[in-house]
């Protein structure tokens, strides 16, 4: 569900080669008909813009080259989606910013930052120590923007009577240590534990918050989004979940954690114990289109609206 | 004219072998490309270590690169499939082919390869919201998305490709050997089932691998419905995660050229000598066992 824009963009470019081998083969079959048709007596004139047309528009999307940027966004996954959004929105508006935009993960991000290959570091995690440190060797001066918050919410089916879990009975579940509801309360049933799949961002944080770097239990389902989460728990009586907070609905329940529920109050106020901020770092503070883009993501009625609506927690 | 036709006909020869041998070239550099990216992982974790380790870590400190889970998933789910479709397929071909009347084969047969062009992510979705709680409420099993819901929904898909190679080749047995066995006084069912089906039998095991080929390296399907645990199955209704669907869900977020992104080709790799192995049988078994006589397809 993340990364649909991307994958449409690959899918876009299949679907350009695509129809470039279609024209190639078609064009030698018109030659062939006009051929034909010539024999025959046809219209040469309008044959002959027929062809030309054909292989203008070939060439047309053949030479279609993807530009390079002149904004450079690289780092988090977690962020990519947001930035996706805000990216596509910011160059609709200021058609002449060209930005490209990569993940990568967070670390790389900011390797990119201090090694000057991006103008912008998405992070959903602050900078390191270790990192601030290289990065002044190299004369560059990381400023960070909290530009969002991620909350995960733990999710079972609505028939399951559980409301609350602590922090240490979401990590023995998912550790595989407990296995049947009855032991934290609820009913006797066994556990089927759901994932995500370990290069997401949502994983990362629950590795992060729940499993504090211990290892899930390898019989846990791992599934591709939030919304096979959402779809596998509210069909499932036995399962247990956890989702971006934007993409609860009303199939599945919500559990309190350690007594607070997950809000998007909560989530500002730092009391909800599973959720993070995300950042983007510039080098020093930022100038010109930098400047403006972040000003941009920062607004709350432009880039927070694109916050919401990939499912993370707004900053106000 | 016979110049300027003669100028089309090798303009043509040439385009067309250009074009056979663009197909050729491509499939030479996407091997080349595989092995590439595969290769490198073998820096970090030993040939050993990566198909007969146990735990597929990708990405915690340290990272377990081990996918025989994942190679064991991939058998099992295509074996089970098989055992569905096989006899499905074949005996579905052998309906079509010697029992059923023209009319009704004529409507049945396209019905069947109707069904291989069910795009594999409506027969996944389809697996997942209906097969799977239907599963769970019957058989009251903890999740409907196990190795079994897989193996259902692949030899739906297996099954057309099965049941025309075999009506093909069962089709294309002469008559002269029914209507030797007829004489003989052999019964309708005897015949088909001592002179029919032997005299068949390399076009149908061509028929059976490829269709197995097929469920070992479908993607979305089991990305969907195998329920995605990288552990070894103790039975049917476990979840499990063959090779392709760990392939599709990680790849795109894998680091570029990272340990991860290079065990998935890695893993690619190895599915690639998968199907390429099948492949190889298929086409050993059509070549040695070759129908003869009058039987050739």
């Amino acid at each position: 569900m993340l990364k649909t824009e991307e994958k449409l963009k690959k899918i876009n470019s299949i679907i350009v080669i695509t129809i470039a081998v279609v024209f190639f083969i078609t064009l030698n079959s018109v030659s062939f008909m006009v051929k034909m048709l010539k024999r025959r007596g046809g219209n040469m004139k309008k044959i002959n813009s027929i062809i030309v047309m054909a292989i203008a528009g070939l060439f047309f999307i053949a030479t279609n080259p993807a530009q390079a940027g002149n904004l450079v966004i690289k780092g988090s996954t977690t962020v990519l989606p947001i930035a996706q959004k805000a990216v596509e929105a910011y160059m609709k508006e200021n058609p002449d910013v060209k930005i490209s935009l990569s993940g990568g993960g967070s670390s790389n991000g900011i390797k990119a930052l201090i090694d000057g290959s991006t103008d912008i570091a998405t992070a959903s995690r602050f900078i390191k120590d270790k990192e601030v440190k290289l990065a002044v060797e190299k004369n560059v001066f990381p400023v960070a923007f909290a530009i969002a918050y991620d909350s995960i919410i733990p999710v079972v089916h609505p028939s399951n009577n559980i409301n609350n879990l602590t922090l240490k009975q979401l990590k023995a579940i998912y550790k595989g240590e407990i296995k049947n509801w009855k032991e934290v309360g609820g009913p006797d049933l066994q556990i089927v534990i759901n994932s995500r799949d370990t290069s997401s961002g949502t994983f990362e944080t629950w590795e992060k918050k729940v499993m504090k770097k211990e290892r899930i239990t390898p019989r846990a389902q791992v599934m591709a989004s939030n919304g096979a989460i959402v779809q596998a728990v509210s069909n499932n009586k036995y399962a247990i979940g956890y989702i971006g907070i934007g993409y609860l609905s009303p199939g599945v329940k919500a559990l309190r954690v350690n007594g607070i529920e997950g809000t998007e109050e909560t989530t500002l106020n730092g009391s909800f114990p599973i959720s993070r901020p995300l950042f983007m770092f510039t080098n020093g503070w930022p100038k010109g289109d930098t400047l403006n883009f972040i000003n941009y993501v920062i607004n709350p009625q432009k880039g927070q609206k694109h916050v919401a609506a990939s499912g993370y927690v707004r900053l106000y | 004219m016979s110049n300027k036709r003669r100028i089309t006909e090798r303009t043509m020869h040439t385009l067309f072998f250009v074009v056979a041998s663009a197909s050729i070239v491509m499939l030479f550099m996407i091997m080349i490309f595989l092995f590439m990216e595969g290769i490198p992982i073998f820096d970090e974790v030993s040939v050993k270590d990566f198909i007969f380790g146990k735990y597929w870590y990708p990405t915690s400190e340290p990272p377990d690169f081990g996918i025989l889970s994942l190679i064991v998933a991939s058998l099992a789910v295509t074996l089970l499939s098989a055992l569905i479709s096989i006899p499905l397929g074949i005996l579905t071909a052998i309906y079509i082919a010697e029992i059923a009347s023209k009319k009704v084969s004529e409507i049945i047969k396209p019905m069947v390869e109707l069904l291989a062009a069910l795009p594999s992510v409506v027969i996944g979705f389809f697996g997942m919201v209906l097969v799977a709680p239907f599963l769970q409420n019957v058989f009251n099993i903890p999740t409907g998305l196990n190795l079994f819901n897989a193996s259902l929904m692949l030899a739906f898909m297996s099954i057309p490709t099965i049941c025309s190679i075999s009506e093909d080749a069962i089709h294309s047995v002469p008559n002269s050997l029914r209507e030797a066995s007829l004489a003989l006084g052999a019964t309708h069912l005897e015949t088909i089932l001592k002179v029919v089906l032997p005299a068949s039998l390399s076009g149908i095991s061509t028929a059976v691998i490829l269709g197995m080929s097929r469920a070992i390296g479908e993607t979305m399907v089991v990305l969907m419905v195998a329920g995605g645990a990288a552990f070894i199955p103790e039975s049917i209704f476990d979840p499990v995660r063959p090779m392709p669907a760990s392939i599709a869900s990680e790849m795109a977020e894998a680091p570029f050229r990272g340990a991860h992104y290079h065990a998935l080709f890695a893993t690619g790799i190895v599915l690639f000598i998968f199907t390429f192995l099948f492949n190889i049988v298929a086409d050993h078994i059509a070549y040695k066992y070759k129908q003869v006589g009058e039987a050739t397809l």
